[in-house]
Formats: C-alpha cells, sequence, structure tokens
C-alpha cells in the first residue's frame, strides 16, 4: 500500500524513468486498446493513450514534454483511426501541457488528486474531440452526458490502477 | 527576446504543435480530388499512418499469432470429441448445399442470360481472399478494422469485405502488409442497398451511435422491421445481392423531416469478427464450379420433371379418357402455335355458308371490267305462300309454283356473277330476273322480283339506241309485279330476241334514282306511265294490295335457249347509271363511265 501512496514531493524531484519505458508505453496501449476493443467490443470505452498521456505529463511536470508527448501519442491514435491525423493529436497536446502545468503547482502523487485530474481532464479531452469532430470535420457525433460521465468514471478508475502500476517503474534517482 | 522565449517557452512550444496539426488537418480535409485521381490519404499522411500502424501491427500480429497459436493446439489436437461425426453431418450438409446451390446456380444463369439480353453487366463474386482481423481502431467513432493481409497479398483499394453471413465494409488503406476496412457502420462510409421486399433503394451509412442505417428514405407503411437488407450493386463496390442486415426500426431524420431514417440490424456479427473474406476479383461470369453444379442440377432437374409426369399419369388415371377419340386437330403443333411466329395475322375462321362476304370470295381487282359491277345469282326454285297475282306464270328455266300458301326456295348455287354495265349478261348463262309488273300477262310465267318495288308511276322511256322495248319487257302498266327473263347475252343481239319473244307494247320501267332530263319528260314516252318509287314490297298498280308476289328463280343451263328480257329492270339507286334504255346515246359506249357498287342490280 505504501507503493500506491503518493510521494513526498521532495522525494518525486528526484525520480525518473526509463527512455524505453517512454517508447513502450505508448505502443502499448495502443495495442491493447485496439487488440482488445477486437475482442471485447466495450473496451473502447477505455482510452489508454490519454490515460498514458496524462500520466507521463504529470510525473514529468514539464509542459514541453507533455505537449510532444501528447501529440506523438495522439498522432499515432489517429493513424488507426480514419480520421485525419492531428485531431487527436490536438486534444492530446492540449492535455499533456494542462496536466503537466498543473503538475508543478499541485501534489499529484496523490491518487485522490490523480483521479480527479483523470475524470476532469477526460472530460475536457471528449469535449475538445467533439468540438473538432463535430465543427471543424462537420461529422456526426453522439454527445451524451451520461455516456460520457460512465466514460470519464471507467477510466478514472482503470487511471488509479495504471498509474500505481506505473509508478513502479520509477526510478528513484537520490 | 531570449527572456520572452525563455518565459513563454511552453505556451509558444503549444501553440507552434498545434497551429501545425491544425495546418495538418485543414490540408487532409480538403476537397477530395476525382477518383480515378485521388487517393485516400496524401503521400505525407499516408507515411504517418503506416508508421502509426507499423508500430501497432507487430504487437498485434504477436498476440494474435501466439492466441490463434494456443486455439490452434487445444482445437486441433485436444478438443476433437464427436469430431467424426461432425464431420460426417458435416459432409452429407455439403452434399445438400451443392445441389441447392445448383439449382441457385441455374436462375442465375437465366439471370445472367437475360442480363445480356440488356447488355447489363452483373458482377459475380469470383475469387476471395481470406484475411483475419488482427485489430481495430480502439476509438468508438472510429469504425476501422486491421487485416493482415495487405498489398503483396493482392489487396487494394475499394475492395468488398465480406463474411459468411454478409458485409462487413470495404478496404480504406492498404499497406504491403496490413490493410485497414471501414466498416459499413462507420459514418464516413457509404453502401448502396435495396430494401429486399419493397424494393426501396437508399445508401447505407452508419450513425453517429455506429448502427448502420438508409439515409433519407421516403416514409413507407410497407417497410417492417426484419425485412432483409441487400445490396444494390449501385455503387460499383460491393456486388448486387449480398446480404447486409434486416430493418430493426424506422426514426424520422432529424435533419430532413419529411424523409425518414431506416435503422438496419447488420447481418454479420460487426462486434465478433476473426476472419472475413477480401473479394479480390468480380467477373461477369461464374466459376467453374458454379458450371459444374448447373450441369448436374440440369441433370437432376430433368430427371426429376420427368419422374413427376410420369407419377402424376399414373395417379390420375380418369383425367384421360381412352374411348375420346384422339386429337386429331392439333393446332398448336404448329410452328406458330409453338410460339416460333408470336406475331402471327390473326385470321378469322372458314365461314360455313360462304358469301360474298367471305374473305377472298371478291375477284382480283385486276380481273374486273371497269363499270361492271360483280351481281349475285340465285337459282332455284321459290314457292311462295302469298297468292299469285293475276297473270298465270310459268318458266322455261325454273318451276314456279304460284298460288300456295307455302313458300319453298331450294337455290342451287349462289355466286357472284359479272353482270356487264350495259345491262346485258355475260354469256355464261341465263338468269332469269323477276320483274315488276306487266299489264298484258304475256311474261307474267316468271314470279315477281324478291326485291319487288312498289309501282307508284311508271314510264317507259324510249332510248335512243332503239333499245327501248325491244329486248326487255318491263312492268306493264297494271302494276302487277312480273317476272322478267333475261339471258346473259349482249343487248346488241336482243333485236334478233324480240322476235322470239316480242315485248309487249307498254312497260314500266322501274327508275332507280333521278331520271336524266331526257328521260324525264313523259310527252316523250309512248304511252302514259307511272313511275315506281322503290320500295321493299310491290304495290300493283291495279289496285290490289301490296302484297309480296311469288319469285322463280331460274337459270338456263343451255346457251343454246333463247334470249328473253322481259319485264322492267331495276337500277341502282344511287341514279348514276341509268338503264340504257333511258340514256339518249347516239351509238352504244363500249364501256360504262364507272363501276357500280355490288348488290345495286339484282
Amino acid at each position: 500500500m505504501s507503493r500506491l501512496s503518493a510521494a513526498a514531493r521532495r522525494d518525486i524531484e528526484v525520480q525518473s524513468y526509463p527512455l524505453i519505458l517512454f517508447i513502450l508505453v505508448p505502443i502499448l496501449a495502443l495495442g491493447l486498446q485496439s487488440f482488445v476493443s477486437l475482442h471485447f467490443s466495450r473496451f473502447d470505452m477505455l482510452d489508454l493513450p490519454l490515460l498514458v498521456t496524462i500520466y507521463f505529463a504529470i510525473s514529468r511536470r514539464n509542459p514541453v514534454v507533455g505537449t510532444v508527448v501528447g501529440a506523438v501519442i495522439g498522432i499515432a491514435q489517429d493513424g488507426l483511426t480514419r480520421q485525419p491525423l492531428g485531431i487527436f493529436g490536438i486534444c492530446k497536446s492540449i492535455i499533456g501541457y494542462l496536466a503537466a502545468s498543473l503538475g508543478v503547482r499541485i501534489d499529484t502523487e496523490n491518487h485522490g488528486t490523480r483521479a480527479l485530474l483523470t475524470f476532469g481532464f477526460f472530460f475536457l479531452h471528449s469535449g475538445m474531440y467533439w468540438l473538432l469532430v463535430r465543427r471543424l470535420l462537420a461529422q456526426p457525433y453522439a454527445w451524451g452526458w451520461i455516456h460520457e460521465l460512465v466514460r470519464a468514471v471507467v477510466n478514472t478508475i482503470v487511471s488509479v490502477i495504471l498509474f500505481a502500476l506505473l509508478d513502479l517503474a520509477k526510478q528513484k534517482e537520490y | 527576446m531570449e527572456s520572452f522565449l525563455s518565459r513563454y517557452k511552453n505556451a509558444l512550444v503549444l501553440i507552434v504543435v498545434l497551429l501545425a496539426q491544425v495546418i495538418g488537418v485543414a490540408i487532409q480535409v480538403r476537397r477530395p480530388l476525382p477518383k480515378e485521381h485521388a487517393q485516400p490519404d496524401a503521400g505525407g499522411v499516408r507515411l504517418i499512418r503506416y508508421w502509426a500502424i507499423s508500430l501497432v501491427s507487430p504487437p498485434e500480429r504477436l498476440v494474435h499469432w501466439l492466441g490463434t497459436s494456443i486455439l490452434g493446439v487445444w482445437d486441433n489436437y485436444l478438443d476433437l470429441v464427436h469430431v467424426r461425426q461432425q464431420n460426417k453431418d458435416l459432409e452429407s450438409e455439403l452434399r445438400r448445399l451443392r445441389i441447392q446451390e445448383g439449382g441457385i446456380a441455374e436462375d442465375a444463369r437465366q439471370g445472367q442470360r437475360l442480363q445480356q439480353l440488356l447488355a447489363f453487366k452483373e458482377k459475380y463474386v469470383y475469387h476471395t481472399l481470406p484475411a483475419q482481423i488482427i485489430g481495430t481502431s480502439g476509438v468508438e467513432q472510429s469504425r476501422i478494422l486491421s487485416i493482415d493481409k495487405g498489398a503483396k497479398d493482392g489487396v487494394a483499394v475499394d475492395m468488398p469485405v465480406i463474411t459468411q453471413d454478409g458485409v462487413v465494409g470495404r478496404i480504406r488503406e492498404v499497406f504491403p502488409h496490413t490493410s485497414q476496412v471501414l466498416e459499413i457502420t462507420d459514418p464516413t462510409s457509404g453502401a448502396g442497398v435495396i430494401l429486399a421486399t419493397t424494393r426501396i433503394r437508399g445508401i447505407l451509412r452508419g450513425n453517429a451511435l455506429g448502427q448502420p442505417q438508409v439515409m433519407s428514405v421516403m416514409p413507407d407503411e410497407r417497410i417492417k422491421a426484419g425485412e432483409p437488407v441487400v445490396t444494390s450493386g449501385g455503387d460499383q463496390i460491393f456486388p448486387r445481392g449480398l446480404a447486409v442486415g434486416y430493418v430493426d426500426r424506422v426514426i424520422v431524420d432529424p435533419e430532413r423531416d419529411p424523409l425518414v431514417d431506416v435503422v438496419i440490424r447488420p447481418a454479420a456479427n460487426l462486434s465478433q469478427l476473426e476472419e472475413v473474406l477480401v473479394i479480390t476479383n468480380m467477373g461477369a461470369e461464374v466459376t467453374p464450379r458454379q458450371k459444374l453444379d448447373m450441369i448436374q442440377s440440369e441433370a437432376v432437374a430433368s430427371t426429376e420433371q420427368l419422374r413427376a409426369s410420369e407419377v402424376l399419369a399414373e395417379r390420375l388415371p380418369s383425367r384421360i379418357d381412352p374411348d375420346a377419340p384422339p386429337d386429331s386437330e392439333d393446332n398448336d403443333a404448329s410452328p406458330d402455335a409453338q410460339g416460333e411466329d408470336i406475331g402471327r395475322p390473326m385470321r378469322p375462321p372458314a365461314a360455313v355458308h360462304a358469301d360474298r362476304f367471305t374473305p377472298n370470295a371478291t375477284p382480283a381487282a385486276t380481273t374486273l371490267t371497269p363499270g361492271a359491277r360483280l351481281a349475285p345469282q340465285s337459282e332455284g326454285v321459290l314457292t311462295v305462300s302469298k297468292p299469285r297475282p293475276a297473270t298465270p306464270s310459268s318458266s322455261s328455266s325454273g318451276v314456279a309454283s304460284g298460288g300456295t300458301d307455302s313458300a319453298e326456295v331450294t337455290p342451287k348455287r349462289k355466286v357472284p356473277e359479272m353482270v356487264p354495265d350495259d345491262g346485258s349478261r355475260p354469256p355464261a348463262g341465263t338468269v332469269t330476273r323477276p320483274a315488276i309488273a306487266n299489264s298484258t300477262g304475256e311474261n307474267a310465267n316468271h314470279a315477281p322480283a324478291s326485291t319487288p318495288k312498289p309501282a307508284a308511276s311508271a314510264s317507259t322511256v324510249s332510248s335512243g339506241n332503239g333499245e327501248t322495248g325491244s329486248s326487255e319487257t318491263r312492268s306493264s302498266t297494271t302494276g302487277v309485279a312480273t317476272p322478267v327473263t333475261r339471258q346473259a347475252v349482249p343487248k346488241t343481239n336482243n333485236a334478233a330476241n324480240a322476235g322470239v319473244n316480242p315485248p309487249p307494247p307498254k312497260t314500266i320501267v322501274v327508275v332507280d334514282g333521278p331520271l336524266p332530263p331526257s328521260a324525264k319528260k313523259p310527252a316523250s314516252s309512248t304511252s302514259a306511265t307511272t313511275a315506281v318509287p322503290r320500295s321493299s314490297t310491290t304495290q300493283p298498280s291495279s289496285g290490289t294490295p301490296a302484297q309480296h308476289a311469288p319469285a322463280t328463280l331460274s337459270q338456263k343451263p343451255s346457251s343454246t335457249a333463247p334470249v328473253q328480257h322481259k319485264g322492267p329492270e331495276l337500277v341502282p339507286d344511287d341514279g348514276s347509271r341509268p338503264p340504257p334504255t333511258m340514256l339518249q346515246k347516239p351509238k352504244p359506249q363500249p364501256t360504262a363511265p364507272a363501276q357500280q357498287p355490288q348488290g345495286g342490280r339484282l
């Protein structure tokens, strides 16, 4: 349980992640999102690339890194869809920037805080995505508050578990 | 400046990244080029997408291979219970389906022949490529599938993707080893479909909830839930007749209020797809396997038909009467009746009693003489029951019994006969014509005309050529119907016949129509006579009641018989051709001025 609890700000500043983790985790998230949805159609309620973006943004606390990571993951996710490249990239770039900016000011090592941030960022992500798809691309998009609320709750729950698992890969640098 | 960049570095990076992506999106969503020049994605975009696919596909393929291998080992080596029985059942099912397919293929071939007649090109599924689904887009709003076959396997853009249950979608992007399939449930997809029962056509697209629906259809009460929906072939992508799904419900189109959207329940289970078939080749001909099935089905069908006929003949013996005479009139055996000459002309049946109105009884126009007319000739014995007029009658060529109450007509033959326009008869025979009246009674041996006319007034007209009274005996002033016996000789010979049978001193000319000016002069006549208007009954001028006089129609078969022209002559009622005796001709004309209609003269 102690591994899941948020660490002190002093400890966080000396933590870092191996480079391979920055590469494999997004790819694994995209792969799982694509593969699991094939056999479990309800799995597409999750947005693993978004959760990975939030995690790396609030952990690194660098808005530039968060923006770039969000853009790369978003564009890669766009590559799996039929929509133009950049829709998810724009959304996740903004989410990465905001998450990294908030990570500097608040304690994001707390699981409650992470859950609240994930819940809010997911709604923000859905709102931006609806705006881009519906207004910019003029494509049909069914917006349902209940549906989006359920998705946000599910993603929040999954994010808590996922973030705790990713915390295991932290490298403390003293 | 340096401090500005360092101070707003994060925001500037965000702005640059967002601006670059917005520009990239704007480039991608520009107006598409024509189909022959367009590509699903531009080169750069396709490269990025290819990178993303390349990053995601290997782990997906690896995971899929692991899963397939494990399941394969389990299914092929462990889970083999009841496999032998299933194999037998499947083989029998396969035989049954092949026979059924043969029957269907026969119908398809018939349809193909008809389509060839109409120059309609139908596309048949000629070759398919099985592929496995290795992934999806993972996004609710994007209905994309990834398959493990790409360009190196022969997959191309816009190839249809189906399953054994129905349509899945079409190829959207092709990479060397993978491809993207756009499902029919995607909002950007499109397929021409037709409702199988109501034959309503429409475009199938996915709605925002991921359900396929036929967009903007006119409201129709016939559209019911469960109605099958198949591809129409109008989109030039999907072959015609592939199952798409079934009608789920009808909803009002929110953007086009009078129109409705028909929500479809897909026939293929799009949420549990594992293997699909990519139609890589569509031809206008059936496959050799289908041709073989057609031949087999034809043989089976002909055998079954023959057997059914035999069984029907055995089970229904009462329908065949053994005592019935054979059908000698096999009208349907003619080629025309068999449908070889559908457009043959309709002909009336043969007449039981031919007359002059019978088709083909009229002689050809080339055989007719201008001015001549065709008159019927009757012969036989006519006995009229009415009392005979006062004058006795006798006939040299026929038998006429007057004064009896019974009428008996025994015509031997009634055929058209050519009568010269000058009133003479053709030399072929002699015609006994009825007369209207005879004052002297010398020619009263002939019965009155069968179509007598009332003897209102008559006048004897002397013609300039001396024909008056020389060859024809007209009715007498008494008005009693008197038959006239004429012989088919020219009038020029009537002068010699006049000595054999001298004409009476007074004759009545039945004028049928307006008289010529010369004939209207009563003073020129030898005696005052009364014109006889036309009527259906004979009205004797002697004051006897009007009655039908007995008539005797006879024909002298002997050509040497004396020519007799006695009694009045009936002329056409149109007045176009008065009798020759009424015309003041300096000399006889070789031809008549005009041909008279048939039946104008009796």
